[in-house]
């Protein structure tokens, strides 16, 4: 049961055009755990979740979604299988046309019959549940701050209680107070929800603090996929550059952990 | 794989037991919400409530909220509620969603009277029509500052926008309002000549395109495809500007935004919108020349002949005036508007949008207000 793959990627290879991005690429994730994506700029990491959730044709291999084959589903059993994930995107993808409340709300308008009443009292809890003051969900995208815009994109993304969450990028454009808190909220919302977390991120302290294992991309595929201590271990330019770099250890110093 | 979700209630000793089974999540939250409100409303009555949860399946926050709502309803009610067989993960999601429970506020819905809502509205957009006036007016004063500034210092007029704003929004207009002038010049020569023959009057057509064309559909024209191509431009313009804080960037270094891009708009547009106007009224009157030769068989010359009986020259100053006004207003509601946007994309389409069609309403007023001018004046 604990080791059981909610997300399977065999195979993978995607291009645009003649620019091949992965290649033969396998991945892993495990249920209940929190994933972390690492690799240089460019390397794919956000084309690798938007192939994973189906917004990019992959040009050969297989991925599998909490057993299912997004690609061979009808679009029914495809809606019914989105519905069991959500997503936040970089700069939240709130949107702008609709309050924060009304942004989380579109999930139970589009999907569920509800009364309206308690989508409002569902919503306040989302939107308390991310941490946003509740005065916040009444409020447009555009009179947020970037820090309240992520949170708010959260919340969006947990409207159905989805099985799996995937971040890109959470921390980026964030102070780092604002990066740790939502690192915290992250955690503990993931145990409290049992959420199964694909994280892509820049950020040495998220990996540190939220990740349970980590999965480096570089040269078009996971060069290796394990926890901090396997990181630590291994001897690729690349890893080591990355996580005994000067930033690196730093990380490492104020999670307590060696580096 | 998913268990219907289901409640019953059975009277023990001491009180009541609610046992829960099955799926309690948020897809079944609607039904089970209708359920339970139907439960607390008359059948429960002892001192104490067991919730007993050891057969329920899986359970998310919108289940978790449900639980603990009722739980809530029953010690409001005055019963003693209690949690029982409640498996380690579900306690964490209990405790968090009983941490962060609240209320929408109020403002998301507007919960007063239908009438009260109107009038409010009407207030609002009364009140937002007056301070969008104010604000074009108090535009006006800083162009006009601004002006007196590079007048003192004509170091200060910024030549190379100016005239690529000419450009853009006078040279580059050219095909589009020489080609709809001069069809409208031919369309009003066609059915002014058809309505005159009937009188026998049709020579009139010439007189009647010459005063039309000269003193208002030219400019007209010219105003309403100048307000569409280039006021939308320049809300659109500074309006991104204004989006990625280039203004702010460009205030914090010393420069002027009203100088550096309200002026050149401004100056641009009221030097060449009587520029476009004089064509426009050109091919206006051409348009009508080559309808009437074919309808009439008027020649040019007796074209040209009929032309200077019928117009005077104040038949033409009357448009022409009109133009440098028209392109103060074009162009400060355009600005204007780019200067409104706020943070978001959306708003820089819905400003360049209302400059649009503020800037034609604007335009039409205006032409009404000279027409009455001149009318008082007798020209
Ligand atoms: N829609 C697209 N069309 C063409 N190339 C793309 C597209 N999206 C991404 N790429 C390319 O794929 C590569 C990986 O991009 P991305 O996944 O965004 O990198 P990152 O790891 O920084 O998130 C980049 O070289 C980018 O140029
Ligand atoms: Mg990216």
């Amino acid at each position: 049961m604990k080791d059981e793959a909610v997300i399977d990627v065999r195979g993978l290879r995607t291009q645009f055009g003649d620019h091949v991005v992965h290649e033969n690429l396998d991945l892993k994730v495990r249920k209940g755990e929190v994933l972390g994506i690492v690799g240089g700029s460019g390397t794919g990491k956000s084309v690798l979740l938007r192939t994973i959730v189906g917004l990019n044709r992959p040009a050969a291999g297989r991925i599998e979604v909490l057993g299912e084959e997004p690609s061979m589903l009808n679009e029914e059993e495809r809606q019914a299988l989105e519905q069991r994930w959500g997503i936040l995107f970089q700069d939240g993808a709130l949107f702008s046309a609709l309050t924060v409340a009304e942004n989380v709300q579109v999930a139970y308008r589009e999907h569920l019959k509800m009364p309206g009443d308690m989508m409002d009292e569902l919503a306040a809890l989302k939107v308390r549940l991310v941490g946003l003051p509740i005065e916040a969900a009444s409020k447009y995208p555009s009179e947020l701050s970037g820090g309240m815009r992520k949170r708010a994109g959260l919340a969006r993304a947990l409207a159905l209680d989805p099985e799996i969450l995937f971040l890109d990028e959470p921390t980026a454009g964030l102070d780092p107070i604002g990066a740790a808190a939502f690192d915290r909220l992250l955690k503990e919302l993931q145990q409290a929800l049992g959420l199964t977390v694909f994280l892509v991120t820049h950020d040495l302290d998220t990996l540190y603090a939220t990740c349970d294992r980590i999965a480096v991309l570089a040269d078009k595929r996971v060069i290796l996929a394990g926890t901090m201590e396997d990181m630590m271990a291994s001897d690729h330019p690349w890893i080591t550059e990355y996580f005994k770099g000067p930033r690196g250890r730093a990380a490492g110093r104020a999670q307590g952990k060696p580096g | 794989m998913s268990q219907t979700p289901s409640f019953k209630t059975e009277e023990t000793g001491s009180g009541f037991m609610f046992s829960a089974s099955g799926d309690w999540t948020v897809r079944q939250a609607a039904a089970l919400g209708a359920a339970l409100d139907e439960l607390s409303a008359a059948r429960i009555r002892g001192a104490q409530v067991t919730f007993d949860l050891k057969n329920v399946s899986r359970l998310d926050t919108a289940g978790a909220w449900l639980l603990d709502r009722t739980a809530e309803r029953f010690l409001a009610q005055g019963l003693t509620p209690r949690f029982e067989g409640l498996r380690g993960e579900f306690q964490t999601l209990f405790d968090t969603v009983q941490a962060n429970r609240g209320t929408c506020p109020d403002t998301l819905h507007d919960m007063r009277p239908f009438a009260v809502q109107l009038t409010a509205r009407v207030g609002d957009a009364l009140l937002a029509t007056g301070a969008e006036v104010h604000g074009i007016v108090g535009y006006f004063g800083i162009f006009l500052q601004a002006l007196w500034r590079a007048v003192k210092s004509p170091r200060r007029l910024r030549l190379v926008p100016l005239v690529h704003h000419m450009e853009k929004a006078g040279f580059d207009a050219l095909p589009i309002v020489c080609l709809i002038t001069f069809l409208i010049g031919a369309v009003i020569a066609q059915q002014g000549a058809e309505q005159l023959k009937r009188f026998g009057a049709d020579v009139y057509t010439v007189n009647l395109v010459a005063i039309i064309f000269l003193r208002e559909v030219g400019i007209l024209l010219t105003a309403i495809i100048v307000a569409g191509r280039s006021g939308s431009a320049f809300a659109a313009e500074i309006g991104s500007m204004k989006m990625r804080e280039e203004i702010d960037a460009m205030r914090t270094l010393g420069l002027d935004p009203v100088e550096m891009l309200i002026v050149p708009r401004v100056l641009a547009l009221v030097l060449t919108l009587p520029l476009l106007t004089f064509i426009a009224d050109i091919m206006g009157l051409l348009g009508g020349a080559v309808t009437v030769w074919m309808l009439l068989d008027t020649t040019p010359g007796v074209f040209l002949v009929r032309l200077q009986e019928a117009a005077g020259f104040w038949t033409f100053g009357v448009g022409l005036l009109k133009a440098p006004f028209m392109a103060i207003v074009i162009a400060l509601i355009g600005c204007h508007c780019g200067m409104k946007v706020t943070g978001s994309a959306e708003s820089v389409g819905q400003q360049t949008t209302q400059s649009v069609v503020k800037s034609i309403f604007m335009v039409i007023i205006l032409d009404a207000l000279f027409a009455m001018f001149f009318t008082a004046v007798g020209i």
